[in-house]
């Protein structure tokens, strides 16, 4: 059941039914001049989420809104912005939720540990299985 | 291992089968909001300056909120049908003598005042939000919202959505917190 | 009256289904073998009463009957009539029906194809299967009701999503449940094996067959269901770590691993425990991805809006069956007596490290998954989790996965050594050696992770035929054969991923009509813009006419669709297929000055990626075939290749 986005924005509670008249910001439809920064801010804005429809980064978002927020990731980027210091920007503003990547803290760090956990335990658990090697 | 290890740890399944359970429960019983809330609300506005909607008046500016008086400040746009919900309701605020600034979100200065005609003008100030630059910078997630601000300039308080007669009471009481 | 039939039909068939598990249970008591020989027609006409009831439904659908709440609030006369018929199964009851009519189908096929299970254990097997049923008969019933009619039909229905208005409706949703149901009869499997505590080579290679076929499906559904994602959604990406992904993904990952410790139980009798877990976990996990989906408790890009009335009736189902059987494997298993042991180096162990990964990726993807709502639960603060967490941590288990998929075909089963197996794939390492090299000068500075995919890639594909090496090809038996399709097929679909990840351009802009602008090796004239009706939407469809060196020109036109019933925009991208890629063109809004955006990429091999799981899909068919037809010849094999599949 793919997409049903504008289902979502509708239900929405602060998002409005009619689209806005204004000409969006050219940096929200195009890439930046120089390539590297338009990498580092594509790179970054795959990991934003879009704060209408909350199921897509801005990078791969229609919402208005999320086209305003690449116009400002890419202005920042080309104002020489590091793309983490973006990041610590929006989350100021919209909490840790508007990042995909979550940070590692005191709440986040069994996400992080779990790969090295999970092996640890899976490999204890598949050494049962194996007979000692006879020499 | 020994065998009571194995006999134990055959029923780990379960125990982590039941936490995700409750995990899952608990997000069940959660009433579900899906709004994301600005994480402003405590800090000094952000700064900003935007440029008059109405013709020939200084802009919006964030420094100007520091003058020791509450207000509001609402974002609305003219293409935004909740904005209409609300407009009594920011009528009724004003005549209850709270200061409220607009800032117009996407908007052009002729349409937002065309709608402001239409549904009337609480506002004392209206800057012009274009690129909803200072929008984000605030955190706000849509239209429209209504923050409440100190005489310090500091952001006190949220409102997600229109504001609804059930909220004027809300809104006043949060004014009344921020004196 | 067709309603009222549907309604009837599906009466009949939830107490066919207490009846299948009445009969199924009272078998295993001594003496009930006569009862055994009454269920089986019992489980078929329960799936013939299920199939009515869906058909009654479709019929409600096709013909738009806007007395029926169901079809007034998902449909109307105006919807084209594919969609009209797809869109049986496109809002939350005609699915969970579609959902119940496959369970219903996937017992009563057990019923009448499974002869290799013991006899008491396929009795088990079906009244598990009957009483799965039953409780998703319940809540269709009692909270999902898609017959109920209202007192005064609407002119005209509410119309159907747009978005959802594509031909893929039609196929992905219904393969994918395949996938997801069909895995229940490994659990009703694993379930009946466990109440009978007879866990073998028996138990596995009746099994092996029904969650080949079960695999099959899903791999063929989320593949179909990434291109939908990728064609639809016009920004280019074809994976987007979405909760529902991840639902798909799940019980594919256990799946996957139950294929390959199946294959251990049946030709080694070990990991009896190990693949009891897994029939449990696979299905489990469809479950619990089904419940995610519909609850609405995780914020996904999918929604079916769900009242937390439906998702506790689906919790307390889903606590019963998951819990339930992980109990009897808590209390049960233990009695069952271990399988064989084995030495690390061989095709055993090369098989215990794939469900290792296999296993641990599976977790990490649900950890991931959930891990917003248990921080939410904690703290109260919202927190995501999303692509750069999955690709940091799933993606280097999954490369050293497909490493391991060039190196088990390799080793022999028992005990191998390893510089005999080094030596047997020395040709394909060399390779992956050779792909290093060239990929690093000929294209430097990629990142790691598509430079691994890349290098990796080019060895296991080699490694992946390696077992049809100096073989006669036409006694090869079929399920070899799928074994190194399959692979092939995961080696061919990690290049495309690390291809369209390492090499894409894209261009996005605002263009003129009559001006020119380029992607990769592309010159692409912007000719015209121009209004197009549709038959339920109106159209503004660019025209682009695309050059490369002195190939003949392509036309793509993309659109925006703007429908009226329900009111929505859609884009509808343009994609020109090559052999070495993909040109992807979108058109979006006007912007001032006469300008329309437009949003180009130029994906090379992208293409690989699909052809890699329908690749893999042809292979567990290929096994599936060859683990059904009566048995050919095998001819007796120096190495082990020829047992594995």
């Amino acid at each position: 059941m793919k997409r049903v986005i504008a289902l979502t924005l509708i239900l929405a509670p602060t998002v409005s039914w009619a689209d806005p008249t204004m000409a969006p910001e050219p940096l929200s439809y195009t890439q930046l001049p120089d390539p590297a920064q338009e990498a580092a801010a594509q790179a970054l804005m795959q990991t934003i989420r879009c704060v209408v429809c909350q199921g897509q980064s801005i990078a791969d978002s229609d919402a208005d809104l999320a086209g305003d927020m690449r116009a400002l990731v890419r202005q920042k980027i080309a104002a020489g912005e590091k793309p983490e210091a973006i990041r610590a920007w929006l989350i100021q503003r919209y909490g840790r939720w508007v990042s995909y990547r979550p940070p590692v803290d005191a709440v986040t760090w069994p996400l992080w540990a779990a790969p090295i956990l999970l092996l640890a335990v899976g490999g204890l658990l598949a050494r049962s299985a194996f007979r000692r090697r006879r020499t | 291992m020994s065998l009571r290890t194995i006999r134990i740890l055959l029923w780990l399944p379960l125990v982590g089968f039941l936490i995700v359970l409750g995990l899952v429960f608990t997000g069940l019983i959660r009433p579900h909001d899906a709004s994301i809330r600005s994480q402003m609300v405590g800090r000094p506005l952000p700064a900003f300056s935007l440029p008059s909607t109405r013709p020939r008046q200084p802009p919006l500016t964030s420094a100007s909120f520091a003058d020791g008086k509450v207000r509001l400040v609402n974002i609305f746009a003219s293409w935004c049908v909740p904005c209409v919900v609300e407009m009594p309701q920011l009528a009724q605020l004003k005549q209850a003598g709270v200061a409220i600034e607009g800032i117009a979100s996407r908007d052009t200065p002729a349409d937002s005042l065309a709608f402001l005609q239409r549904n009337g003008d609480p506002y004392d100030r209206i800057g012009d939000d274009k690129t909803s630059a200072a929008q984000i910078a605030i955190g706000s997630s849509g239209v429209p919202e209504t923050y409440v601000v100190d005489g310090k300039g500091v952001i006190r308080a949220q409102h997600i959505g229109p504001i609804q007669p059930q909220d004027v009471a809300d809104i006043l009481a949060a004014v009344r917190d921020a004196q | 009256m067709i309603a009222e039939a549907g309604l009837a039909a599906l009466w009949i068939a939830a107490m066919l289904a207490a009846l299948q598990a009445f009969l199924g249970l009272g078998s295993l008591k001594a003496g009930g073998e006569e009862l055994l020989r009454a269920v089986r027609p019992v489980a078929v006409a329960q799936a013939v009463m299920t199939l009515g009831a869906f058909a009654a439904l479709m019929w409600l659908f096709y013909s738009t009957d806007l007395s029926v709440e169901l079809v007034a609030e998902d449909s109307a006369s105006t919807v084209p009539t594919l969609y009209r018929i797809a869109g049986t199964w496109g809002n939350h009851e005609g699915s969970m029906l579609l959902w119940v009519t496959i369970l219903a189908i996937a017992g009563a096929a057990v019923a009448l194809l499974e002869r290799r299970l013991p006899e008491r254990t396929l009795a088990a097997t079906i009244a598990a299967q009957g009483v799965i049923a039953l409780g998703f008969f319940a809540f269709l019933l009692f909270s999902s009701n898609p017959f109920a009619r209202l007192d005064i039909a609407p002119a005209e229905g509410n119309g159907f999503n747009p978005l959802l208005q594509d031909p893929g409706l039609a196929f992905h949703p219904p393969t994918l449940y395949v996938g997801y149901v069909g895995l229940s009869v490994a659990f009703s499997f694993a379930v009946g094996a466990l109440l009978t505590r007879d866990v073998g080579p028996a138990f596995a290679k009746a099994m092996r067959p029904w969650v080949l076929g079960a695999w099959v499906f899903l791999t063929l559904g989320i593949t179909a269901g990434s291109y939908w994602a990728y064609y639809e959604l016009g920004w280019g990406g074809w994976w987007f770590w979405d909760p529902t992904e991840n639902a798909s993904l799940m019980p594919w990952l256990a799946a996957t691993a139950l294929l390959h410790s199946v294959t251990v139980l049946a030709t080694r009798d070990g990991l009896r425990a190990w693949t009891v877990m897994l029939a449990v976990v696979a299905f489990s996990m469809s479950m619990v991805g089904t419940f995610l989906v519909r609850s609405g408790i995780l914020t996904s890009v999918h929604a079916f809006a769900l009242d937390p009335k439906r998702g506790a009736f689906i919790l307390v189902l889903l606590a019963l069956y998951i819990g339930g059987a992980l109990a009897l494997f808590g209390a049960r298993i233990a009695t069952v007596a271990e399988g064989n042991r084995f030495d690390p180096v061989s095709r055993e162990g090369a098989l215990v490290i794939n469900n290792l990964l296999l296993s641990v990726i599976l977790a990490l993807v649900l950890i991931g998954t959930l891990y917003p709502l248990a921080a939410e639960s904690m703290t109260g603060e919202k927190l995501s989790v999303g692509p750069p967490y999955f690709n940091a941590t799933a993606g280097p288990l999954a490369l050293i996965l497909v490493a391991v998929m060039a190196a088990g075909p390799a080793m022999r089963w028992r005990r191998d050594e390893i510089v005999a197996v080094a030596r047997r794939i020395a040709i394909p390492a060399a390779l992956t050696v050779i792909a290093l090299v060239a990929i690093l000068l000929l294209a430097p500075g990629l990142r790691i992770l598509p430079l691994l995919g890349l290098t990796l890639a080019a060895g296991v594909a080699a490694a992946s035929v390696a077992p049809l090496w100096k073989r006669n090809l036409r006694r090869t038996p079929l399920f070899t054969w799928g074994m190194v399709m399959a692979h092939l097929g995961a080696a061919v679909s990690l290049a495309g991923m690390a291809s369209e990840s390492a090499f894409t351009k894209e261009t996005l802009i605002a263009a003129r009509p009559g001006e020119t602008v380029s992607v990769g090796p592309y010159a692409i004239r912007f000719a015209a813009v121009d209004p197009v009706p549709g038959q339920n939407f109106t159209a503004v469809q660019a025209t682009l006419i695309a050059t490369r060196g002195s190939a003949d020109p392509i036309t793509l036109t993309p659109a925006q669709r703007t429908f009226d019933n329900p009111p929505q925009t859609t884009s509808e991208s343009a994609i020109a297929t090559r052999w070495d890629g993909q040109l992807y063109t979108v058109v979006g809004e006007p912007v001032p000055g006469g300008r329309w955006q437009l949003r180009l990429w130029w994906k090379p091999f992208v293409t690989l990626i699909w052809l890699g799981g329908a690749l893999i899909a042809i292979g567990g068919a290929l096994s599936l075939l060859g683990r059904s037809l009566p048995r050919r010849k095998v001819v007796a094999e120096s190495t082990g290749f020829a047992r594995f599949g």
